[in-house]
């Protein structure tokens, strides 16, 4: 073979390369975005468009820790609630007065909820690795235990910021503006690129892949296994920890009820990225893509009439399901 | 009766020039087989000769790629995972295939339970499972658990369980290797009776004592070729390990070098157990290469493992370069210069689903950057190495692990390992499932490693790789080390008998 033949038979091959399951979820999202504008000309607008991008922050942020987490072959259910625990506390905190000056009131109050993520996430992760217990059902347990803590510290109704100074200097971080972007997609922009760095870029984040492609593997290679498992879901609760700082400003107040079902959405926003639920394989752009097409398929709901909006749920746990069949399709062709 | 049939039995099951290649790489060439009514014909070769691919065919785990299988003289196709058991014949892995929770009764009518108006006949299947039993003469209690079986009596129950099914043909491969002399002599009476009867057996076995002791032909394959087939009266153990072999094995193997007797002790191991091994003592020099032999079993990996620090140890001290390493530490272990490389390279060695420099890397990532951050170009670099060094060979470098050859998979686990740049190096199983070409490079490389001064442990069931590699061997049997050998006492016989306990040795 002659190196010019070389050459055109390399070029060849990268073509066919191209990993179709990366690229899916991208592929999915030009066609949601084709679907929305036929359905509604207002849906294509930068408006619209932000205002989605705003709305899916929060499962975002959540579903890139929980690709640490998945990619790393665990699994963390108890995210929705972790989200309603840690911004009880945060509010509670912030009522509490211990500190007067706001400025530094709502420092204080940040560095807390960024603690008490991490303390959530530590948690989940010392009981699956040290308790040896099946993460699904380590998970399940937490939980039950953040849901019960937030309605007991809500005592069933809602906690609610009550300092008028300390509202109004923290809403920005949710409505404001950077460079006339809102601020959530600049969170969002942030926390994956930061992610992509550790999840590809570094040495921990290949140890999340290996343990979480083959964990005998990983051990045999002198990886600390159980530490890495642990990091993750620490990851997952700064992750939820940041979610949490762009809810609050938002409305103020939590529930027992804040973030039901969040779990659910960022696993399907995982999933449908393309990161691999047996671990393994971990795509921090798909996930966000992913949540983005969760948030676009509500939109479109909305904008279009044929549709109940009441079907959300339905058609968000139908996307879980249609995007692990085609993922495993992919898998078979290539 | 008996041996009208074995003289004129028809022929049950034949293959006709089946022909078998994995992912292009061809394993079995035109292949001719026999097998009679009432025979037992062992089928022999070195590992990777075949054998197991022609057992899996013929008994339809895996299709041929050309030729035929003529079952009573018509061509037939074997039905997928094990279907063919309805056509009588059965397969006994050398691993179990036996669920450790269900009791003996159970397991042998383990998807075929009889029922009466819909519900479990058990007196009626504890009955016939003690008659099977009985036919054999076996002692096994019907009503006890499985996990409580000795490993012999678990075998009988799935010699009970094929007879059970009507069996004609039953496929054991391997069945000795973790059976002691007693249980296997127990074995093969039940076998023999069993042939007297019509069923015919096809041996899968490495040991040429019990070839010649039971089997009535042999059919020889190497390199995925057929070689012979010839009653066994008229072959003697010589005779067919020249047609297994086929070539001179002392090209197979570099020339071995001497360490010198004063050279710095590296690695010294004194009186380690584990739940298994016991009281295990050696030391190896700079330079030396150090052979572990024994029957599959007999504790060798577990004994590394807890060398290498992946396995607890009960007591004993481990120490490299003069300095004492924690028990379980495999860490620690890597960083005071010693390195395992495991037999198992696609469940703990590779990841393999991913790219080779992920995978090469994975072990020594803290040599690719700072601060956690990995260098893509230094990845590189490191690989391109690798492929130049252990001669790695693959069309397209992006090529996931899991879709090389078993060869160049191996080069790649050497050179995963090499990077952490160990001067201790554990090699168990240094050619499992490779082809002659790819052995005899990487007997190349360890012998190259030894001459640059590393200490090599060499774990390895196939006795002329440890015969030819080795200055000195030690040879292990039921956890224990029981023999040491050192110049004209490394050769087969003397290693066998240390191996199978007819030898211990003196008080060391």
């Amino acid at each position: 073979m002659s190196a010019n033949e070389e050459a055109r038979a390399i070029r060849r091959r990268s073509w066919r390369d191209i990993d179709l399951r990366a690229v899916a979820p991208f592929a999915a999202l030009i066609l949601l975005l084709i679907v929305g504008a036929l359905v509604n000309p207002n849906f294509i607008g930068i408006t619209n468009l932000a205002n989605v991008a705003t709305r899916s922050a929060f499962i975002a942020i959540i579903a890139v820790g929980a690709t640490f987490v998945i990619s790393s072959g665990d699994l963390d259910l108890s995210v929705g609630s972790m989200v309603a625990f840690v911004a009880s506390l945060m509010i509670l905190f912030m009522n509490s007065g211990v500190i007067a000056d706001p400025a530094l009131m709502l420092t204080a109050a940040i560095a807390f909820t960024i603690v008490a993520g991490a303390a959530c996430g530590l948690a989940n992760g010392l009981i699956t690795t040290v308790g040896k217990i099946e993460p699904f059902i380590a998970t399940l347990g937490t939980m039950g235990i953040y849901r019960g803590l937030t309605t007991w510290l809500s005592q069933g109704g809602a906690i609610t910021l009550r300092e008028p100074a300390l509202q109004e200097m923290y809403r920005p971080a949710y409505f404001g503006y950077i460079l006339g972007v809102p601020v959530p997609i600049v969170v969002i922009l942030a926390v994956t690129a930061v992610a992509a760095f550790i999840l590809y870029r570094t040495r921990y984040g290949r140890h999340v892949v290996a343990v979480g492609s083959n964990s005998d593997v990983a051990r045999y290679s002198g990886i600390p296994v159980n530490r890495v498992r642990t990091i993750a879901f620490v990851i997952q609760g700064l992750c939820v920890a940041i979610a949490v700082l762009l809810y609050v400003p938002r409305l103020g107040s939590t529930s027992a009820t804040t973030g039901i079902l969040w779990e659910l959405q960022a696993i399907t926003a995982v999933v449908v990225g393309g990161t691999a639920l047996k671990g393994g394989a971990g795509r921090v752009w798909g996930t966000i893509c992913g949540a983005f097409i969760l948030e676009l398929v509500g939109n479109i709901m909305l904008l279009s009439n044929f549709i109940s909006e009441y079907l959300i749920g339905a058609i968000q746990g139908a996307i879980i399901i249609i995007a692990m069949l085609v993922q495993r399709s992919l898998v078979r062709k290539s | 009766m008996n041996s009208q049939i074995v003289e004129d039995g028809a022929t049950v099951l034949s293959a006709r020039r089946i022909a078998k290649s994995f992912n292009g790489v061809q394993v079995l060439f035109s292949v001719d087989f026999d097998l009679r009514a009432g025979e037992i014909h062992a089928l022999m070769g070195e590992n990777g000769a075949g054998k197991s691919t022609l057992v899996k065919i013929l008994s339809g785990f895996e299709q041929p790629t050309s030729g035929e299988i003529l079952l009573d003289g018509k061509p037939v196709k074997l039905p997928p995972n094990g279907a063919a058991e309805a056509l009588g014949i059965v397969i006994i892995h050398q691993e179990f295939n036996l669920a450790e929770h269900l009791t003996v009764t159970e397991s042998l009518f383990l998807g075929r339970e009889v029922t009466r108006y819909g519900v479990l006949n058990r007196k009626f299947m504890r009955a016939e499972t003690r008659r099977v039993l009985d036919l054999l003469g076996s002692h096994v209690d019907e009503n006890a658990l499985i996990s409580s079986l000795a490993i012999a009596d678990k075998q009988m129950v799935e010699i009970a369980k094929a007879i059970s099914r009507d069996a004609r043909i039953i496929f054991m491969d391997e069945p000795t290797a973790v059976l002691s002399r007693e249980e296997t002599n127990y074995l093969f009476r039940q076998v023999r009776k069993l042939r007297d009867k019509g069923t015919s057996f096809v041996f899968v076995s490495h040991k040429l004592d019990e070839v010649m002791e039971l089997t009535d032909r042999v059919t020889v394959l190497r390199d995925g070729q057929w070689i012979k087939t010839s009653p066994t009266a008229i072959l003697d153990g010589e005779a067919i390990a020249q047609l297994m072999v086929g070539r001179e094995l002392s090209k197979l193997f570099p020339a071995k070098s001497e360490p010198n007797v004063d050279e710095e002790i590296t690695l010294s191991v004194t009186g380690l157990s584990t739940g298994y091994v016991h009281d295990a003592t050696f030391d190896i020099r700079k330079g030396e290469i150090l052979g572990f032999s024994g029957l599959i079993g007999s504790g060798r990996t577990e004994l590394m493992e807890a060398v290498a620090g992946l396995r607890h140890r009960a007591s004993g001290e481990v120490v490299i370069h003069g300095q004492s390493v924690t028990s379980g530490d495999a860490h620690a272990v890597n960083r005071s210069g010693l390195a395992y490389m495991t037999k198992d390279r696609k469940s703990k060695g590779l990841l393999l689903n991913s790219r080779m420099t992920a995978n090469l890397t994975l072990q020594s990532l803290d040599k690719h950057g700072k601060l956690g951050y990995l260098s893509p170009a230094s990845e590189a670099a490191a690989l391109e190495k690798a492929r130049r060094r252990f001669d790695i060979r693959v069309r397209d470098g992006n090529v996931v692990a899991g879709r090389m050859s078993g060869g160049n998979q191996q080069k790649l686990l050497l050179a995963k390992v090499m990077e952490t740049e160990p001067d201790i190096i554990i090699i168990d199983e240094p050619t499992r499932g490779i082809d002659v070409g790819t052995k005899q490079q990487i007997y190349h490389f360890i012998s190259a490693l030894a001459r640059d001064g590393r200490s090599i442990i060499v774990v390895s069931s196939e006795m002329p790789e440890v015969i030819g590699l080795c200055t000195r061997v030690a040879v292990m049997r039921e956890g224990r080390i029981v023999g040491m050998l050192e110049g004209d006492e490394i050769n087969e016989q003397e290693i066998m008998r240390y191996a199978a306990g007819l030898k211990k040795k003196a008080a060391a």
